[in-house]
């Protein structure tokens, strides 16, 4: 069966990418759930959306179209966030309604929603075309290339804004460079899961990850491990079972989360039901 | 020929005041430090003493390049703080006892290893087990700093504030929250870290009788500098602690009121 799936163009292309946009989501998704950011995906999105129709409206490739428009309004709330004290959840909802707005007033110019647009709402694997498939991989390669490269600097200022300044760290500018990346990151995955479902792809595989109690690079490792999974076991599922393939992706994923809370349950209750009879033991003994 | 000792940090009629921010009703400023001037030469123990909104963190605020927009000069190893940030790798810096995130995913390797700046003499490893074994926490290295007690998470972050091999520590009130052992325990290894590996220290505390254990030098604040000078000539003259404990109430009870003043500069004329 895998075999067969990988027989086909549209399949290779869309695992590729889905491997290159599942990394990318998890590695930049552990720094915004940390730094309390985990809705900031779904505001980027939702801008990316007004992008998306400005594309679509002017016959402009999209991506580029949502690319612009998600990177400058990253930029631009997290300015209004600074210079205004504005709290962050204000800004998010913001950035998130503006964006859906504008998206919705140039569909509506445009005459209704399209299949191509429909396609971006809720992610396909059969429309990853090979230009997409190009874009998706520049973008998650750029992404990572920069994380990794400032990494340090990146775990300092989510561990402790003022402490990474005063260790000479130019905070602000770092600030806008990893929402930056974080808008590259969720471009990327437009495609695949759609502007409705990738902040799931950015914060599950991630709040997983924290429950195995690791270090941060650990951590980055298993949430790469779970979002990998999540999205090829639901790319394949989604084309044997002819389902969305961003809901199955998503739904993977909390099904993981979910196994993932029963088996530390699990766990704790042996733990208890063996610390008791171990107590029970030497209480005997001492009788 | 004279030993003339190297100045490791020289402040300059050094005022500051929070402006109430845009868009608030307020129009009255906030004077916290005013035309604090004094020096610390390298190897000294410096114990900053106040009460509670004395200023003592908006100086260390200025000192560390927080806040840029006071009045005066700040000046650590000859570098102007406002001009050159590259000053501050050599600078290690404890902030007032904070919570660390119990699900925040690091090892106490990779807390320490956030302090490692431009400087690369030896391993990585080696300098952070060099930096964990100060503060009594060898083999703990692989541990999840949120497994940690209190104590021994404040001393992950000292272990991060000296892995970068500072010339200069600035203790901000560190142990408010910790129990009198891992006070204790803290006192012997800052009075160890400046006499053994000559790291000169700006110690802010509220434990006069640590102050005048550890510190060779002690400073007064109370927005503005009520006594600077020998650690034993402040603690052996019985009217300068009074008259300091006597401001320190003032500042409890009419934090802006000329009484406060009053009491400040008799302090000052006493020194």
């Amino acid at each position: 069966m895998v075999f067969e799936i990988l027989q086909y163009s549209f399949m290779q292309r869309a695992i590729l990418s889905g491997v290159a946009v599942a990394v990318t989501c998890s590695v930049v998704g552990l720094f915004l759930v940390l730094r309390r950011q985990s809705l900031f995906g779904d505001a980027l999105s939702h801008a990316a959306f007004g992008g998306i129709a400005v594309g679509l409206l002017t016959s402009v490739y999209p991506l580029w179209t949502a690319l612009v428009i998600s990177v400058l309004s990253s930029l631009g709330i997290t300015k209004l966030r600074q210079s205004t004290k504005i709290p962050p959840d204000a800004a998010v909802a913001v950035m998130l309604s503006s964006g859906l707005a504008i998206g919705i007033v140039l569909i509506g110019l445009a005459g209704g929603f399209s299949l191509d647009l429909e396609s971006f709402l809720f992610g396909s694997i059969l429309l990853v075309s090979l230009q997409d498939q190009i874009m998706i991989l520049l973008l998650s390669a750029a992404v990572l290339v920069i994380i990794v490269k400032l990494y340090r600097q990146l775990v300092y200022i989510t561990f402790d804004e003022n402490q990474a300044r005063v260790s000479g760290i130019n905070v602000t500018a770092l600030n806008y460079l990893f929402i930056g990346l974080a808008s590259l990151a969720v471009i990327a995955s437009l495609r695949l899961v759609g502007v409705l479902l990738i902040s799931s792809l950015i914060v599950i595989p991630n709040i997983t990850a924290m429950m195995f109690g690791k270090g941060f690079k650990k951590t980055i490792i298993i949430s790469i491990i779970i979002g990998v999974s999540s999205v090829l076991g639901g790319i394949v599922m989604s084309y044997v079972l002819n389902l969305a393939p961003g809901g199955t992706i998503v739904i993977l994923s909390i099904a993981i989360l979910l196994g993932t809370v029963g088996a530390r349950s699990i766990a704790k209750s042996i733990r208890l039901y063996r610390s008791s009879t171990n107590k029970e033991k030497s209480l005997t003994k001492i009788t | 020929m004279q030993d003339v000792a190297n100045v490791a940090v020289s402040v300059k009629s050094l005022s500051y005041e929070y402006r109430p921010a845009s868009g608030t009703s307020s129009s009255s400023s906030n004077n916290v430090l005013d035309n604090i001037s004094f020096s610390v030469n390298e190897g000294d123990l410096l114990g900053v003493i106040g009460p509670n909104g004395a200023g003592k963190t908006t100086l260390f605020s200025c000192m560390l390049g927080l806040l840029k927009d006071y009045l005066g000069e700040i000046r650590i190893f000859d570098y102007d703080v406002r001009k050159n940030s590259r000053v501050l790798q050599d600078i290690g810096y404890i902030p007032q006892q904070k919570s660390i995130d119990q699900g925040f995913p690091a090892t106490v390797q990779e807390i320490v290893s956030l302090g490692m700046g431009g400087k690369k003499n030896s391993s990585k490893e080696e300098m952070v087990a060099s930096a964990l074994k100060m503060v009594d926490l060898s083999g703990q290295d692989r541990t999840r700093i949120g497994e940690l007690s209190g104590g021994q998470q404040q001393r992950v972050l000292i272990a991060k504030a000296l892995v970068n091999e500072p010339k200069l520590l600035i203790l901000d009130e560190p142990t408010t929250s910790v129990d009198v052992e891992t006070q204790n325990k803290f006192y012997a290894m800052v009075k160890a870290l400046n006499q053994k590996s000559k790291i000169t220290i700006i110690w802010a505390s509220h434990d006069l009788d640590a102050v005048n254990r550890i510190a060779n030098k002690v400073m007064c604040l109370n927005r503005t500098m009520f006594f600077h000078g020998d650690a034993h000539e402040f603690f052996e003259s019985d009217e300068l602690i009074r008259l300091y404990s006597e401001s320190s109430m003032q500042l409890h009870m009419h934090s802006h009121s000329n009484q406060n003043k009053n009491f400040g500069s008799k302090l000052i004329e006493k020194t």
